[in-house]
Parts: structure tokens; C-alpha cells; sequence
């Protein structure tokens, strides 16, 4: 009977000190910034692995969502005789949801899981600890570099990933379809509005940048110092920042568009 | 050295790309670019029975142009009237003190905007001048029961089963 209370228990208490030392983890990172700025370096490295490298990624899967959007768009607007708005449709189920969140798991599963085995394979190779030998804090110098390059790199993208969608769109929509090509800017140049669809946009792809990259080092840090941990790791990274994700997506989504 | 460098141009290359997505996204698809208020855009008041779905920041057009946006909606107690603000650029300064103002739907399921025709004074509006004439938006619910009700009255009372037949066949 106790041990039947007992199992719940220690999962509870498990999940509450790895969330702890996340968050420790995460104020220690945050405290290296200053020490940032003098090797900006450091950043433009993995910018290059985490943003460029995904850069192409992000586009191709941006122009395919935006075609299968204005296909789908047509066919269930041209039954309303709406096809003009196909254009309003598209960029703004991009720029509100798609673009973020589809940008978010690309970025997940092409750089964030790179990062957790890149870390964690330097953890099980003592490369961590020998840095502390030599009296450099491996937190400031390998974990915060690539945190910020995350958080930098997805609002970037996103971005990227909604214009080519928005072209996607454009070519199904207008080239193939035959939807007015006026109509189609025009309604989505009067209807689509910066502050509350645009700007609402980039503050959660910010936020998913943060959630994406702070699992993706956290987990890659906290993982078991074996090839088999590491594996773990990895996974759980991904399984995690897609759950994190999606879930405050819908929280950021009731807080913005909730009350309109 | 010379993979520093090209690693350093790719970044660059990737962050401008972001950035020129990003204006792109503000100027191009968003309406940034358009309600931007003018300093010294001029700004006239209409009064309408009824605005229908009219909006902040709903084009005001003349000629099928847009001159200007709806920068305010209020509601006058004492009329029971909608006080429509129009924020007018400049450059159209030349508007006739008798212009008319009606509320006006861009297709059958587009937005509202507020359409003016211009009359024949030889005096021109000046910034906070009311439009006398408008013209009330066009609800499509009370057409439908005017146009009923003048097919009913038309058909004279003796026939009231047509009657109930045309009005089932305009739901």
C-alpha cells in the first residue's frame, strides 16, 4: 500500500528538482551574459550552426505549407464564392500560428537536438569538466553562446518561413488557381494588421526560441554521461520542446488573440 | 582565416535575410505601411443613422480612392446618432463644403468603407468641419424585409399563400 503512494510521489519530487535545476541552470547561464559581450565571436559560430544551417529547412518546408495552404484555401473558399480573401487566409494563418510554430519543431529537431548531443557528448567525454579545470566555467562558455544564438535564430526564421509561405501561397493561389493577383495582395495588405497579427507573431516565436533552446542545453547538460544517456537525451529533447511548444502556444494564443 | 570569414558572411547574409522577411511582413502584407496618421492630415466629422459594421481605420474613399482612414467611432446620446471621425491627407484638401458621405460595402461580403462625393460649392471643407449629407449603411437584413413587404402588399391581401411562399424562398 505504501509503496503504491510511494511511485507517484517520487515522480512528482523527480520532475520538481530537474525543473529546479533548470531554472538554477538557466539563472547561471543568464549571469555569463556580460561575459558574452566581450567574445561576441562565440555567438556568430553558432549562429551559423543553428540559424544558416537551418535556413534552408525552414524555406522549403515554408513553400510547401504555403501552397498546401492556398490549395486547401481554395477549395473551401471558392465554395463561398471568396477566393479573393485566399490571400488573407494564408498569410494569416502563417503569420499567427504556423510560422512560429512549425519553425519551432523544424528548429527542434534540426538544432536543438544537435545541441543536446553536442553538449552531452561533451559531458560523457569529460570535455566539461575539463574546462573547469582550467578554471573556465564551461556554462558561460559553451551553453550560453548557444542560447542566445537560439533565441536569435528562430524569431529570424520564422520570419523567413512566413514570407516564403505567404510566395507559396501566392504561386498556388494566383499562378496555378487563377485567384486575382490584386485581390489577393490587396485583401491581405488591408486586413492583415501589424501590431496584432505581425508583432504577435514575433513575440511567440521569441518565446518559442527561450522554451526550445533552454530545453535543448538544459537536457543535453543534465543528461547521463553515457552514450545510452545521451541517446536519451537527445530524444527527450525533441519530445519535450514539441509538448512545450504546442502547449504555450495555446496560452500565448488565448493571452493575444483570446479576447477579440 | 578564410573559413572565419565566409562563416561570418553566411551569418551575416541569414540575419539580413530575417530582418528583410520581417519588412517585408510589416510593409507588404500588414497594413503598417498605410494608417500611418499624417502630422498634418485634416480631419472631418459625419453623423450616420446607422454605420452598419463600419470600423476604426476603414478606408475613406472618393472616386474608388482612398483619401483617408476612419480614425475614430463615437456615439452622440443627445441624436442617437454615430459620430464618424475621418482623418483626410493633405493632398486632398480641395473637397466641396456640400460633399456627401455614405457608408459603402466593397463586394458583397467585403469590408465597409465610407465613400464621399463631392458636391458643387465653390468653398472647400477645413479640418474639423462636419458633413452635413450621409447616407446610412446598407443593411441587407432590412432590405430583404422591405422587399418582402412591398412583394406581400403588392400581391394584395387575397393571396397571402404566395406570400408565405416567396418569404420561405428568401431565407
Amino acid at each position: 500500500m505504501l509503496d503504491f503512494l510511494q511511485i507517484p510521489g517520487r515522480i512528482t519530487l523527480n520532475s520538481l528538482r530537474k525543473l529546479g535545476r533548470a531554472n538554477l541552470f538557466m539563472l547561471h547561464v543568464l549571469a555569463g551574459m556580460p561575459e558574452l559581450l566581450r567574445r561576441p565571436g562565440l555567438v556568430v559560430n553558432q549562429l551559423h550552426s543553428l540559424g544558416v544551417l537551418t535556413l534552408l529547412l525552414v524555406s522549403v518546408s515554408g513553400f510547401f505549407v504555403g501552397m498546401v495552404l492556398g490549395l486547401q484555401g481554395f477549395n473551401v473558399l471558392s465554395d463561398f464564392g471568396a477566393e479573393q480573401t485566399l490571400g488573407v487566409m494564408v498569410a494569416a494563418s502563417l503569420v499567427r500560428e504556423l510560422g512560429p510554430v512549425v519553425t519551432a519543431l523544424l528548429f527542434s529537431g534540426r538544432a536543438g537536438s544537435a545541441l543536446t548531443a553536442e553538449i552531452g557528448l561533451m559531458k560523457a567525454t569529460d570535455q566539461l569538466s575539463g574546462m573547469e579545470m582550467m578554471a573556465v566555467d564551461p556554462l558561460w562558455r559553451i551553453v550560453a553562446p548557444r542560447f542566445i544564438a537560439g533565441c536569435l535564430s528562430l524569431p529570424l526564421l520564422a520570419s523567413v518561413f512566413s514570407v516564403v509561405g505567404v510566395f507559396g501561397g501566392y504561386f498556388v493561389g494566383v499562378r496555378l488557381l487563377g485567384v486575382d493577383e490584386g485581390a489577393f495582395w490587396a485583401q491581405m495588405h488591408a486586413r492583415i494588421d501589424f501590431y496584432d497579427d505581425i508583432l504577435n507573431g514575433v513575440i511567440k516565436s521569441l518565446v518559442f526560441g527561450v522554451v526550445v533552446t533552454w530545453i535543448a542545453v538544459f537536457e543535453g547538460y543534465d543528461a547521463i554521461p553515457t552514450a545510452e544517456g545521451v541517446s536519451r537525451a537527445t530524444t527527450r529533447s525533441v519530445v519535450y520542446s514539441a509538448f512545450a511548444v504546442l502547449g504555450w502556444d495555446f496560452i500565448l494564443t488565448a493571452l493575444m488573440f483570446g479576447d477579440t | 582565416m578564410q573559413t572565419s570569414r565566409l562563416l561570418e558572411i553566411w551569418v551575416g547574409f541569414f540575419i539580413a535575410l530575417g530582418l528583410l522577411a520581417l519588412l517585408f511582413l510589416a510593409l507588404q502584407v500588414s497594413n503598417l505601411a498605410e494608417f500611418t496618421p499624417d502630422q498634418k492630415s485634416y480631419k472631418l466629422t459625419a453623423r450616420f443613422e446607422n454605420i452598419g459594421a463600419l470600423r476604426v481605420r476603414a478606408p475613406v474613399s472618393i472616386a474608388g480612392v482612398t483619401i483617408g482612414r476612419v480614425s475614430h467611432i463615437g456615439y452622440d446620446q443627445q441624436s442617437y446618432q454615430a459620430v464618424v471621425e475621418m482623418q483626410i491627407e493633405p493632398a486632398y484638401s480641395r473637397l466641396p463644403v456640400d460633399t456627401s458621405a455614405s457608408i459603402l460595402t466593397s463586394g458583397l461580403l467585403g469590408e465597409q468603407y465610407v465613400g464621399l462625393s463631392p458636391g458643387g460649392a465653390d468653398e472647400y471643407l477645413k479640418d474639423g468641419d462636419p458633413l452635413e449629407l450621409t447616407q446610412s449603411a446598407f443593411v441587407l437584413e432590412q432590405m430583404i424585409s422591405r422587399f418582402l413587404f412591398s412583394k406581400a402588399e403588392g400581391e394584395g391581401a387575397a393571396k397571402t399563400g404566395s406570400a408565405k411562399g416567396s418569404d420561405g424562398a428568401g431565407e
